[in-house]
């Protein structure tokens, strides 16, 4: 199981000072093999500056990153495309690779969206672009996939059905995501470790033990937490950080 | 037949369209027309320099220009300015100093309405050389970084976390840039040369909706525009380069009846 749990990005005590200002502090996390960290925290706590120093866009950083991969796929949070470019969902699939017709094909296909192949990527609607932005990703077939909350405009259904492919993604290419998500309901049942930030990591570990934190619970309010209880009685085990599972004791 | 003055015209023309039309693309793209204009306007000093050390005079507006470029790279990230006034400060500065040092040079004689808009009729064989051979050089360099910088050109970030370095290809187009404004000033002149590459450029975005044909459509327009310009200016016996950008202006005019434009919100 040693492969398993190869270490594809590894932060220690990363942070972003912008105009004097710390973006985010002091975070220490490890995306492995296989497994889906998820992060979560309010507006402005972050998970955004937190996906780019995992990506390495940021040039003056405090702490170390080290990546042993480049087969990277990522999904930002917003992308506009400038309208003096015209280009096709087809001609997009293609932006860092060299994929084959039927690579594009069944990539589009598992989002949804093989409808949308010629059109043009501007006429798309937000959620349409999302499918797509997820399928690009995924066609890539990465090591580490960085997704910057993916189902941002998705319709409910859909948004069930992408968490539902991101889990497959997980499995099937055994490549580490770093997830980045509001719907906490959702995320927390797919997930296999939640690093819970607010300019500094405020709580982290299996999404039981951050639920169960105080601190998260003041961040996020008791309402929140509730839906939690909700999902935390309907599994009869716990995913552990190594990957393996344990039957909850009642 | 190189003897003929026209001949040599259409040949240095045609080369000159052949390199425009895909990099003028990424102008468009990148929203890089008053950049261009600035290398341009700095091109001037380049000329000045290859007179007074009597060095190769593509080569020595390449150097000024990559400099300049350079130059604005640095004050970007230095400055608080915002790109629009860099570009102004440094094409108005040194087109200013390349008159001044003209003026400091008063025994030698300028063409100077030559080296604003270009005499196309006057070029040699040698001038036929430096464009297809620079020329050759540049869509090669193209090609190879074709991938990443159009990444890098839809989007920066996306490109970069991806592995795709588009820094350092931004900083290769560049020097394209510079290299095709050195090639071509005697053509088409310091300030028309960044409508050779926009003009045909837009008429494509008008009439294309994916990237490769956007470049296809951008070369034809701007050979057509040499052929028509050239013709024209023969016959009716007009400058050759302003010509040649009335023909693409004329070109661009016909293309809004066919526009391609998918999305009716956001523009």
């Amino acid at each position: 199981m040693t492969q398993q749990n190869q270490t594809l990005v590894k932060l220690e005590n990363a942070g972003v000072l912008v105009n004097e200002k710390w973006l985010v502090r002091g975070v220490s996390l490890e995306i492995k093999k296989g497994k889906i960290i998820t992060l979560i925290g309010p507006n402005g706590s972050g998970k955004s500056t937190t996906a780019k120093i995992t990506l390495g866009l940021y040039k003056n950083i405090e702490g170390r990153v080290e990546k042993f991969t480049n087969k990277i796929a990522y999904v930002p949070q917003k992308i506009n495309i400038d309208w003096t470019l015209p280009i096709r969902v087809n001609d997009f699939m293609n932006l860092t690779s060299n994929l084959k017709k039927e690579e594009i094909e069944t990539a589009l296909e598992t989002t949804g969206t093989p409808h949308l192949k010629n059109k043009d990527l501007k006429s798309l609607s937000g959620g349409e672009f999302q499918r797509v932005l997820m399928a690009r990703a995924i066609a890539k077939k990465p090591e580490l996939l960085v997704l910057d909350e993916p189902v941002q405009g998705v319709d409910f259904n859909g948004e069930i059905a992408l968490y539902e492919l991101i889990k497959k993604i997980s499995d099937t290419l055994n490549c580490g995501i770093l997830l980045i998500s509001h719907n906490l309901h959702v995320v927390m049942s797919k997930t296999d470790h939640v690093v819970c930030l607010n300019g500094h990591v405020c709580c982290s570990g299996t999404p039981i033990d951050v639920a169960n934190n105080e601190k998260y619970q003041e961040l996020f309010g008791k309402d929140i937490s509730k839906i939690l209880s909700v999902y935390e009685h309907s599994h009869d085990h716990i995913h552990k950080i190594d990957g393996t599972i344990e039957k909850k004791e009642n | 037949m190189l003897d003929d003055f026209f001949v040599r015209a259409l040949l240095v023309g045609i080369g000159m369209a052949l390199v425009t039309g895909p990099l003028g693309c990424f102008v468009v793209w990148r929203r890089l027309s008053f950049f261009g204009d600035t290398l341009a306007h700095s091109a001037l000093l380049g000329v000045t320099l290859s007179y007074t050390t009597e060095i190769n005079m593509a080569l020595s507006v390449f150097v000024i220009s990559s400099i300049v470029a350079l130059i604005l790279l640095k004050l970007q990230k230095k400055t608080n300015l915002p790109a629009d006034a860099l570009l102004g400060l440094l094409a108005h500065s040194s087109l200013a100093i390349g008159l001044v040092v003209i003026g400091l040079l008063a025994t030698i004689r300028f063409d100077l309405m030559g080296l604003l808009f270009g005499d196309i009729l006057a070029v040699n064989v040698n001038d036929i050389a430096v464009v297809w051979i620079g020329g050759a050089i540049i869509l090669m360099v193209l090609k190879i970084i074709w991938k990443p910088l159009f990444a890098s050109t839809v989007n920066y970030e996306l490109a970069e976390a991806e592995g795709m370095k588009p820094e350092k290809y931004n900083a290769i187009f560049t020097i394209l840039l510079a290299a095709i404004i050195a090639i071509s000033i005697k053509m088409v002149g310091l300030l028309l040369i960044t409508g050779m590459l926009i003009i045909p450029a837009a008429m494509a975005r008008n009439l294309s909706d994916n990237p490769n044909q956007m470049v296809i459509f951008s070369i034809i327009g701007g050979l057509l525009s040499v052929f028509i310009g050239l013709f024209a200016s023969l016959e009716i016996n007009t400058p050759s380069g302003p010509s040649i950008i009335t023909t693409g202006l004329i070109l661009f005019i016909l293309s809004l009846t066919k526009i391609k434009k998918k999305s009716q919100l956001n523009n």
